[in-house]
């Protein structure tokens, strides 16, 4: 059953929104700083991405973000409804500096946000399909003090 | 925490200094004093990121697009950051290679390579 669940309209602001409510979940689970912080950055490129292509492709549609604590792991899935992810680049930086400097830089490619991604998180996969594209990010958990309520 | 911005300039260099967090949402800011910077004919940039509590991909885009638009000038842009936790994104995407980091304002703003 999913601890936490949000719909987030695809705005900027809203990623923000969407790390804090994160964190404190994956901090109430009892996820340990120096992951709380690798989720925080893996969480806010996974929510950039979708939302960005939201605005392009699904402007109308949440984006949708799920946060699952049990079996001992937090499982951590964003859903988007744009077109279906790519394969992600090896080479990050080149595909950064490709193109001139007048271009719009604040849109950064989602498959570099991808590529961030997979490069913090140990476990992830990314799903892509036909109606948009899912990453699913987990983390193991320390265990639990007996009689903790969650 | 929003983003923060100021500038000061020591020598010939412009050190632009950035505080909070640098997403989505606020980077458009960073990328219009980097614009203006460019703009008023100021091509050796400091970005001072000490006080940068969180940078995601889309930070580095404008990051990159600002050394992109003072190299276009012979220019250059140096960064200053030790977090480890905003390095790392760096690293990932290999951006270590591209932008010269440095300890302290005082090492950027000397440095000449």
């Amino acid at each position: 059953m999913a601890v936490v669940e949000l719909q987030l309209s695809p705005l900027p602001a809203h990623v923000r929104t969407a790390r804090l409510v994160v964190v404190a979940a994956a901090r109430r689970a009892g996820l340990d700083d120096e992951r709380v912080d690798e989720l925080r950055l893996a969480l806010g490129e996974a929510c950039s991405r979708a939302v960005g292509l939201h605005r392009l492709h699904a402007p109308d549609q949440p984006v949708l973000v799920t946060v699952q604590d049990d079996a001992g792991r937090l499982t951590v899935v964003v859903t988007d409804c744009g077109p279906a992810a790519g394969p992600v680049p090896d080479d990050v930086a080149g595909d950064l500096l490709e193109g001139d400097a007048e271009e719009d830089d604040d849109v950064v490619a989602p498959d570099v946000a991808l590529a961030v991604v997979t490069g913090l998180v140990d476990d992830v996969t990314v799903e892509p399909g036909p109606g948009g594209t899912t990453v699913t990010m987990r983390w193991p958990l320390a265990a639990r003090q007996p009689g903790t309520v969650l | 925490m929003d983003l923060s911005l100021s500038t000061r300039t020591e020598g010939d260099r412009t050190v632009v200094v950035v505080g909070g967090e640098i997403d989505v949402y606020t980077a458009p800011k960073l990328r219009e004093q980097l614009i203006d910077l460019v703009s008023s004919g100021q091509y050796h940039l400091v970005v001072d990121m000490e006080g940068v509590e969180f940078l995601d991909s889309t930070g580095l885009g404008v990051l990159v697009g600002g050394l992109k638009r003072v190299r276009a000038h012979e220019g250059s842009l140096r960064l200053v950051c030790t977090q480890e936790r905003i390095l790392k994104i760096f690293r990932i995407t290999g951006l270590t290679k591209v932008f010269p980091i440095h300890g302290s304002v005082e090492e950027a703003v000397a440095a000449t390579d």
